[in-house]
């Protein structure tokens, strides 16, 4: 009964890429705390540096403005929450957190957080029907009161619809009044070229797992210059921003995957492009009123390819879809279990029904062409099935 | 088959999801959000609402090992149960929303969704029994279990609904899915009996009636303060609002003088218009008869002046009541029915369940009661 899995979801999370359980398993009978000041935990400390090492080199940045974190979502909030306490420590009237409206939660739920407890004044900017953020607009709104900015947050690509934000555009705009920029790069890193000093970017998120590492490990990269008021307290570990003991066996799996993503980059993204046209086509022969949302590239991730099918529920054709072994996403977050409509799809202008018939399909390194047919010969009798159920 | 299991979170639920798949069904575990605004953790023992119920729904069919969803059915929830219970109790009547939710949610939007989607049938863990005949008619029964037996609250569902139901606990005493949870390993095994309404988090019907209803009309007369009067119309003392009170009930009347013969008095009738509630002893609450309105067949349907009679023919009038020895005849509009056995406090909205034996004819709302005395 159960068939081959085709796993079609590597936005969520990919497999671990063989250089990085190398690099981990290799390193889990290890004993030693690196902040040890004995040999056992010299070792570790400097599979921890190596990695650091790597992981800076890989993305253009010094060594000592890698975080490790326990992941995109603790990085991002470190990022938003640290940099908004100090750069209102410094300047009171700095309370305004500028951001786009198609942002992910580990975004929207701090700055949310930040807007009610801290009083922050948060602007979530719109975005135009690809979701891409509107330049004129943030130019706009940082000009009416440059000095009350506290930072910018702008993610690198949607984690959706796959759409690349125009980052270049928003540090020179930043940069014109010293206002930091922030931006979650979780999707981006080893998918598109990410160069931290290059950007011009404060402070980036990335995460282990969505480049082939292990979960539950990821950094934020900022720059030495900036503070950064800390969310976690104890040993100050990491250059005193963030405490608690370095999982050096996530983090050498993590540095081992980045190293290899990056260097794939260009190769991997011509490989996934192609195998992305021929599911998108396919899906469109089968299914011709569907519709592609986002960008597509190239100003969008290679790897992604979100469409909606008029008349059903995405869960109705998750659901049909994995029943087949066929696994997707509909790339909106849950609220207490049950499906939301996507914000980002809302944000792109759609209609509440509109958004919630859509399904993102996330193309990785272990993608086949036959992962892709296997969707393809799938989605037509899915959709039927899922409009019969919607009537 | 392929089959839709409906899990709550609780152990009903979860035992009959683990039977359906050793029957040799292909089983989809399916939690149902109903509430708009469900609550991270339960209190008490109510449970069906939290997310907390819908973890343990998936922890069972992990345990089971059956691919697990939750169906967003809250606004369908809300529109045909909430709704239904809101403007019923306004009117003055009693409404039965696991009644309504049987046949709106589980065995029509669910069902309706499940078979488009290609599945057969929805199994879930009420205890009844569906039997087929030999003429290929299908039959519900009260379950083994009679302390435990659901038969009235699926008294709702047509032949079309029935045939595409499963029961798989209809069989078996109550303590035995206990036992039987225990041994699949399934950690629900002791969890407590949800009681009450679902969507009531605190249990406070009174209360939780007054707040949604007064969003929702704050001029509703049901919302005003009136009086309490006794048979001769003599006022005995005053209430907040008829909303809340039920025919039958004793407790919370408030009534400053006890009765002249000091016995106990019960709501006799409400009226939510004059605002105006009645009370009475106990006697005045027997009833040799009802109609009912809106018959629904559990079988094959009945034309108007078809006549039950017998011994074996006998009704229920609320979820676990007695059973009482009936003469029904169906009318145009729906069923008259006399009691052999009197009855006490039964409430119009509820449901009037016709059974013959132990199968079940079917069921009708009840529109109006006849008084023993009147």
């Amino acid at each position: 009964m159960t068939e081959r899995t085709v796993y079609l979801d590597h936005a969520a999370t990919t497999p671990m890429v063989d250089a990085a359980v190398e690099a981990m398993t290799a390193r889990l009978r290890d004993v030693g705390n690196a902040n040890s000041l004995h040999a056992s935990g010299r070792r570790v400390r400097r599979v921890v540096e190596e990695s650091r090492e790597t992981l800076a080199q890989a993305l253009g940045c010094r060594p000592g403005e890698v975080v490790f974190t326990s992941g995109g979502t603790e990085s991002d909030n470190l990022a938003l929450k640290g940099l908004f306490w100090s750069r209102r420590m410094a300047a009171g009237r700095r309370t305004r957190v500028l951001s786009s409206s198609v942002e992910h939660h580990a975004v929207l739920d701090p700055l949310a957080w930040l807007e009610e407890h801290e009083g922050a004044g948060v602007e979530l900017l719109a975005v135009d029907v690809a979701g891409r953020l509107d330049v004129a607009a943030l130019r706009a709104t940082i000009e009416r009161d440059p000095a009350s900015v506290a930072l910018i947050s702008v993610m690198w690509a949607n984690n959706e619809v796959g759409t690349l934000q125009p980052i270049e555009e928003i540090v020179s705009l930043a940069a014109a009044h010293g206002i930091p920029v922030h931006t979650d790069a979780v999707q981006a890193v080893g998918v598109v070229p990410v160069d931290f000093a290059c950007s011009g970017v404060d402070a980036l998120s990335l995460s282990g797992h969505k480049v082939g590492g292990p979960q539950g490990v990821g950094a934020l990269l900022v720059r030495r210059e900036l503070d950064v008021t800390a969310l976690l307290h104890g040993g100050g570990q990491e250059r005193d921003v963030r405490s608690g003991t370095l999982d050096a066996p996530a983090i050498a799996g993590f540095a081992a995957a980045v190293e290899w993503a990056v260097k794939q980059q260009h190769a991997y993204a011509d490989r996934v492009a192609a195998l992305r046209e021929r599911l998108v086509a396919g899906m469109l022969r089968e299914v011709p009123d569907a519709v592609v949302n986002g960008a597509g590239a190239p100003g969008g991730l290679p790897g992604i390819a979100h469409l909606s099918f008029p008349g059903c529920e995405g869960d109705s054709l998750l659901m049909l879809l994995d029943a087949q072994g066929i696994e997707c996403s509909t790339g909106s977050a849950c609220s207490a279990g049950v499906p939301q409509p996507s914000h980002v799809l809302l944000a792109m202008g759609r209609d509440a029904e509109d958004a919630r018939s859509s399904l993102r399909f996330s193309l990785g390194h272990t993608t086949t062409e036959a992962d892709v047919d296997a969707a393809v010969a799938a989605i037509g009798a899915c959709v039927q099935r899922a409009r019969a159920a919607h009537r | 088959m392929r089959v839709v299991a409906a899990m709550s979170g609780g152990v009903d639920s979860a035992v009959a999801a683990a039977r359906a798949v050793e029957a040799g069904h292909d089983v989809t575990g399916i939690h149902l959000a109903l509430s708009r605004n469900p609550k991270s953790y339960r209190t008490g023992a109510r449970g069906c609402c939290t997310i907390e119920d819908s973890n343990d729904a998936r922890r069972a069919a992990d345990v089971i090992g059956i691919p697990f969803y939750v169906w967003d059915m809250s606004d369908r929830f809300h529109a045909e149960v909430v709704e239904d219970f809101m403007d019923t109790y306004a009117a003055g009547q009693t409404p039965n929303p696991c009644l309504r939710c049987n046949e709106k949610i589980k065995f029509e939007a669910v069902l309706d969704r499940a078979l488009a989607l290609g599945f057969d049938a929805v199994a879930t863990g009420h205890y009844a029994q569906l039997r087929t005949t030999a003429g290929g008619g299908i039959e519900m029964h009260r379950a083994v279990d009679h302390g435990k037996d659901q038969s009235y609250v699926l008294g709702v569902l047509d032949e079309r609904q029935l045939r595409h139901s499963l029961f798989p606990l209809g069989d078996t005493p109550k303590p035995q899915v206990r036992e039987e949870a225990a041994r699949r390993g399934l950690l629900v095994a002791d969890k407590p009996d949800s009681h009450d309404i679902c969507f009531v988090a605190d249990g406070d019907n009174a209360g939780w009636l007054r707040e949604k209803l007064s969003e929702r009309d704050p001029d509703l007369a049901s919302l005003s303060p009136g009086i309490i009067v006794d048979e001769s119309g003599a006022q005995v003392g005053e209430h907040e609002g008829t909303l809340g009170f039920t025919i039958g009930q004793r407790k919370g009347l408030r009534l400053g003088h006890p009765a002249p013969d000091g016995r106990p008095r019960y709501v006799l009738d409400i009226e939510p218009v004059t605002r105006t509630v009645t009370v009475g002893p106990h006697e005045r609450l027997a009833i040799t008869g009802l109609t009912g309105v809106d018959p629904r067949w559990c079988g094959p349907c009945l034309p108007a002046g078809n006549e039950l009679a017998g011994e074996s023919v006998t009704v229920q009038l609320r979820a676990h009541g007695a059973e009482h020895r009936a003469r029904v005849v169906v009318t145009e509009t729906g069923l008259e029915v006399d009691l052999l056995d009197p009855a006490h406090g039964v409430a119009p909205g509820q449901a009037v369940v016709v059974y013959d034996g132990t199968r079940v004819v079917g069921s009708a709302t009840i529109a109006a009661t006849r008084r023993a005395t009147d």
